[in-house]
């Protein structure tokens, strides 16, 4: 496949050329084959319904016309017995009618929500595999849109489609049946009206996959644009962009509306269309009927019935229009769907992992080097140790790479060259779970998830209980804002008042980390918001955590520019370009004249 | 949940938007309703024609006006099916975007603590979904729906005519059939509303699962939040299941109810021909105008359904737009003969409107001189961050005042307001576009000059060194800048923005101590005729400010220079000094610390 179209790589272009046309088109195929495959047993049972519910439907008028050429006669010749016997049956095929279509509108349901719940969860999942480094450039609005209107499509597709299309097919066959059982010439005439009807669908198809897959391009846009909005609501406020942005959404609306309409329009060509071939198969065949009747070839009869089978034949076809629609539609959205799938997590758990059950915390930098993607080297070649139990803090100006050690660590990226190991284990063979049990990171951006504040601790531990949870919280200093709250730890975070300010939502990240108890701790700014009171207890929690209450301490990772955090270090490291260009205890390297001692003279002026 | 609303009276809300467009739609209507009329034509003229002109030995002319006949009302039913699709869809798509842009309108105006209570899952499932599904039924199902009862109408008409016992018969089945359309109705909306709310709200967990992707990450929580998803994921399918379940028994009421019928009306009617009471030949028309009809009230269960469906999406429109906006400026707004910026706060209250036992800020006085720099400390959670929220109007207070020169903030223009106070707050939002327009964005100037000087002042020189420079896309879609950088520019934002009043929430958290104090002194001589309010975790913060205000306990409880307070008042020293004080363990570390840094020195 080419590469110009892998993944979400070339997402927002309708026009693709031939061969990266096919290339999604199949992909889309692909995806959409392996949702029905785990239900294709569903899938034919709904079918088998659609088709005998259809027989059962054409029951009803057989038994009309035995009733009146029959029973009637009968019953005129005193006996009732086929009277009753009609009215039996007519009841018998309404009740099989009416049960059957009953039966596939809640299967072709069940078919469509196990197929769509499949996919949502597969889309979940796997953007939450999906490194750090796609989050970074693919934005929530667009991954929104892929898990709603783009599902939306797919939806409309399996909801209305697998019926009609079944229906639809088997009416056409058995028409057709008829139709060359009557009187073969006619019977290729239906036929070669299906030579028009493929050009304007291919026409059609060819059209209405650009339509569709421009609608899909600038619905992201309009939702992207959306939940921007929405979720920086306060900033929106605060500087008067309302007029600029209702100008944008509205342009992206009037966009959206424009394609919908083109898509639309495609449709009220094809569909009339295929109508019109159909009416005109019909004229053509009274004409050339019509004349063997003058000459004698063929009976008014036959004539009479061929023409209204034909015409019973085109009936469906409005039906397949519209399936066909749908399924433009739905593939159009598949196609960026199956994209955002194919990406590829550029951090990937190991097939054979290294089990590492309890980890001591010594941190080994071998000869590391790192680079984002293939951007500029950020860190060059690294050697660093970090025995376990040592509190290490790491210092340098905004943009000398401490956060980039930090992610390394944490494993949010992966080294490009060398080795980076816990306890002697490569971090890239130790499986998902022993990575974040024992490493774990606390960032400036303390993001809480809606419910309640409990809740929100609990991320650090699921199974940890409600006094485990206290404990924690005590110990950063949230405790007493938290019990303030209407609720307390049941609070909301969304609710009656459970709104709490940046400093708080620090804390609980903090109680976050404080739960998680992992061997490795790393902080990057995780105190910028807090004030010195709350951060003073920050750091006497903090101090606990390291000591331990097990036998051995912890190791930490400390980025902070308030050098009283960095004080309690038993390490320094100052980082300037990638490279660690001092190292030592606070003391010497306060001693020492560099760097350190710089900053910390020009923080040592900026107290008091 | 909602309550319950009649079905008209909700749809009826449509009326403002769908009036300019009500002549198309009849017109679609019409065409509809041509289009299935001749249809149902072709078939009696195909009979006709054929039966009357057709013989063997008969003029060729009568085959070839047959087939044009036939040909000519082909292409009709074609060129009817193409119109109402004309007529329908652009009003109907033009609608439906109005809609969309007046709803996105609505909701920035609505005040902010709407958005602390509303996840944008939900609102863009409004935006999204419930205005698509509105438009298809205003532009098919609405249609469709009046088609179907006048055929079924007429059909019924006809059959009366034919025979009016057999057409009692039939209609008796409506008896039933309305009954449970009354149910299904009830039943229907209250599914349907929740699984488009359940929709809605996994919107929002997708949304959240995405921004909070890094926490998840770092704690290795993916599998909860995949399990959590799985689970309302599981729900909604739950309840679209049951929303079948309901279509289902609908269906099969309709479509047994008048086949039932027709059954009894088969018995029935042969026995009336058996005793000469009707002709076989009305018998047979009776039965084919029953096939006719059939299937559009078969089809009646899907349409209801849909129009069902599209009320509750006209429901939960409304529910948005319905909720007013509190926070609006006054339609004769007055605003102070001088402009100089002294900012008043007169016995200022705050609580959160669902939490009003709770208050988080109690009778706050404080005076801010104009020109003058102001610093606010106090504890996490003493109320910092909702006093600077009152001041742009983000939220408004539940008591007192405050005032800008003189004038009630609430008798302002909210824009006018919002364009003389600058906020910068602690959590950035950076929107996806360049630096420029970024930090450009509240300014009244947008030259190259004010965008300069305010990455000057706020130490931002990075951004010329960025790919494209200035013209760099940031943001969400764009590149990803670090914290520091980050606050740097929105500290530009709002400096770039010159207003009379600037808040800044503790604008230099982010920064390490080189540039804090760069920024630092490019501040002051910005600040010297700006109206200031900042708030400050830090001494060297402060030490911006002319005058500090203590909030303690949503209270001010002190106001005065940094060394008077530092003199002065323990709660102060304690929230601000960190070199004394307790922990004391700390505190001999620290002077030992830097006994041996001075020895070493030396």
């Amino acid at each position: 496949m080419s590469t110009a179209t892998f993944g979400t790589a070339n997402e927002d272009n309708a026009h693709l050329s031939k061969s990266d046309s096919r290339a999604v088109r199949r992909r889309s195929l692909a995806l959409l084959g392996s949702l029905i495959r785990p239900v294709r047993l569903r899938f034919w049972l709904t079918i088998a319904m659609v088709v005998l519910s259809q027989a059962t439907r054409v029951a009803g008028p057989a038994l009309i016309a035995f009733g009146i050429d029959h029973a009637l006669p009968a019953l005129q010749a005193g006996d009732n017995l086929p009277l009753v016997f009609t009215g039996a049956a007519y009841l018998l095929a309404a009740v099989a009618t009416a049960g059957l279509t009953a039966l596939y509108v809640t299967s072709t349901a069940r078919l469509s929500q196990a197929m769509l719940l499949d996919l949502r969860v597969r889309v979940f999942r796997h953007t939450q595999r999906l490194s750090l480094e796609f989050h970074e450039k693919y934005t929530s609005g667009r991954i929104i849109a892929r898990q709603t209107s783009d599902l939306e499509a797919l939806r409309e597709l399996l909801d209305s489609g697998v019926s009609s299309l079944a229906s639809g097919l088997l009416f056409m066959v058995f028409t057709a049946i008829t139709v060359f059982a009557l009187d073969w010439r006619s019977g290729l005439l239906v036929l070669a009206a299906g030579v028009p009807m493929f050009f304007l669908a291919r026409w059609y198809q060819k059209h209405s996959q650009i339509a569709f897959r421009e609608s899909r391009v600038v619905s992201a846009r309009l939702i992207v644009h959306f939940v921007e909005t929405m979720t920086g609501i306060r900033a929106v406020k605060a500087f008067r962009k309302e007029p600029e942005n209702a100008e944008t959404y509205g342009q992206l609306a009037e966009d959206y509306r424009k394609v919908t309409v083109r898509s639309i329009n495609l449709n009220g060509i094809f569909q009339p269309g295929l109508v019109l071939i159909g009416n005109v198969c019909v004229a053509v065949v009274l004409l050339v009927g019509g004349f063997r009747v003058l000459t004698g070839d063929l009976a008014v009869g036959v004539l009479l019935a061929l023409i209204l089978s034909t015409k019973r034949f085109f009936q469906p076809v409005d039906q397949m229009a519209m399936f066909y629609n749908s399924f433009q539609s739905a593939q159009a959205a598949l196609e960026k769907v199956s994209g955002l799938l194919e990406e590829v997590p550029t951090v990937r758990p190991p097939k054979n992992p290294v089990p590492l059950p309890g980890a001591r915390g010594a941190i080994d930098f071998k000869e590391v080097e790192f680079r984002y993607g293939h951007g500029p080297v950020v860190v060059p070649r690294l050697n660093l140790q970090i025995p376990a139990g040592q509190t290490v803090a790491l210092v340098g100006q905004t943009g000398a790479g401490k956060s980039t050690l930090a992610k390394l660590i944490a494993r949010f990226y992966d080294v490009t060259s060398g080795s980076l190991t816990l306890d002697g284990v490569d971090l890239r063979d130790l499986s998902t779970t022993d990575l974040r049990r024992n490493i774990v990171m606390v960032t400036q951006e303390a993001f809480l998830f809606s419910g309640t504040v409990a809740d929100n601790i609990a991320l650090g531990r699921p199974e940890a209980s409600r006094e485990e949870i206290e404990e924690a919280a005590k110990a950063v200093g949230a405790h007493e804002f938290i019990l303030q709250l209407p609720d307390g730890y049941d609070t909301d975070v969304n609710k009656r008042g459970g709104r709490v300010s940046s400093g708080q939502r620090q804390l609980i990240s903090f109680a976050r980390a404080f739960l998680a108890r992992p061997a490795v701790l790393i902080l990057d700014e995780a105190t910028s918001s807090l004030d010195i009171p709350s951060e003073r207890l920050v750091q006497h929690g903090l101090a606990q955590l390291l000591a331990g209450t097990d036998s051995a301490g912890r190791t930490a990772l400390i980025i902070a520019h308030r050098l009283s955090t960095v004080e309690t270090a038993d390490r320094v490291l100052v980082v300037h370009d990638g490279r660690i260009v001092e190292d030592g205890s606070p003391a010497e390297l306060i001693g020492g004249g560099g760097r350190f001692a710089d900053l910390h003279g020009a923080w040592k002026d900026s107290l008091v | 949940m909602a309550k319950q609303t009649l079905f008209f009276r909700s749809i009826s809300r449509l009326y403002p938007h769908v009036r300019p467009i009500i002549p198309r739609l009849l017109l679609g209507l019409l065409c509809a309703l041509l289009a299935s009329i001749v249809a149902l034509a072709i078939p009696q003229v195909l009979r006709v024609l054929v039966n009357e002109s057709l013989k063997p030995g008969g003029a060729t002319e009568a085959v070839w006006v047959a087939a044009g006949v036939i040909l000519v009302l082909g292409v009709a039913e074609a060129v009817l099916v193409a119109l109402r699709r004309q007529f329908v869809i652009n009003p109907a798509t033009t609608v439906e975007t109005r809609m969309r842009v007046s709803l996105y309108g609505h909701l920035q105006e609505l005040a902010v603590s709407f958005h602390d209570r509303w996840g944008s899952g939900q609102l863009l499932s409004r935006a999204m979904t419930d205005l698509n599904f509105l438009r298809r039924w205003m532009a098919f199902g609405a249609i469709m729906l009046v088609v179907t009862t006048l055929t079924v109408i007429i059909g019924l008409a006809a059959m009366f005519w034919m025979s009016w016992q057999l057409a009692l018969i039939f209609l008796a089945a409506a008896v039933p059939i309305t009954i449970n359309s009354f149910r299904f109705r009830t039943r229907f909306s209250k599914v349907a509303r929740r699984s488009q709310d359940q929709a809605g709200d996994l919107a929002t967990t997708v949304e959240e699962s995405v921004h909070g992707i890094r926490v998840l990450k770092a704690f290795g929580r993916s599998r909860e939040a995949l399990e959590n998803f799985n689970e309302q994921a599981e729900e909604l399918r739950q309840t679209e299941i049951e929303k079948a379940r309901h279509q289902a028994t609908f269906t099969m009421v309709v479509t047994l109810l008048p086949e039932l019928a027709l059954g009894a009306g088969l018995v029935v009617g042969i026995i009336l021909c058996a005793g000469g009471q009707l002709s076989i030949g009305a018998l047979v028309a009776f039965f084919a105008t029953a096939a006719v009809i059939a299937s559009p009230v078969e089809f009646s269960g899907m349409l209801l359904a849909m129009a069902l469906t599209a009320k509750t999406a006209v429901d939960r429109h409304y529910e948005v737009m319905d909720t007013e906006n509190t926070i609006t400026g006054p339609s004769q707004p007055s605003r102070p003969r001088h402009l100089a910026g002294a900012l008043r706060f007169n016995d200022a209250s705050f609580a959160f409107e669902d939490a009003p036992d709770k208050p988080i800020l109690a009778n706050v006085n404080l005076e801010v001189r104009p020109g003058e720099t102001m610093a606010l400390v106090g504890i996490t959670g003493s109320g910092k961050s909702a006093l600077i929220q009152l001041v742009p109007r983000l939220f408004d207070v539940t008591d007192g005042a405050i005032t800008i020169d003189g004038v009630d903030l609430r008798d302002f223009d909210v824009q006018e307001l919002r364009r003389m106070v600058s906020v910068a707050f602690e959590d950035t939002t950076l929107f996806s576009s360049s630096v420029r327009d970024n930090v450009l964005l509240g300014a009244s100037e947008r030259s190259d000059a004010v965008l300069g000087e305010a990455l000057d002042v706020a130490q931002a020189h990075f951004a010329y060194s960025l790919p494209d420079g200035v013209d760099t896309l940031i943001g969400e879609e764009g590149l990803s800048l670090s914290g520091g950088q980050r606050q740097r520019i929105a500290l530009a934002r709002a400096i770039a923005a010159r207003p009379r009043v600037l808040v800044l929430d503790d604008p230099l958290s982010a920064l390490d101590v080189h540039t804090e104090e760069l920024v630092e002194a490019r501040l002051r001589e910005v600040l010297r005729d700006t109206t200031t309010l900042i708030v400050a975790h830090r001494p060297s913060t402060v030490a911006l400010a002319d005058r500090v205000a203590l909030l303690e306990d949503g209270r001010i409880t002190a106001v005065g220079t940094h060394t008077e307070l530092l003199a002065g008042n323990a709660h102060y020293r304690y929230v601000i000094a960190s070199l004394d004080q307790e922990p004391r363990d700390l505190d001999t570390e620290l002077s030992e610390l830097e006994d041996q840094a001075e020895e070493v020195t030396r």
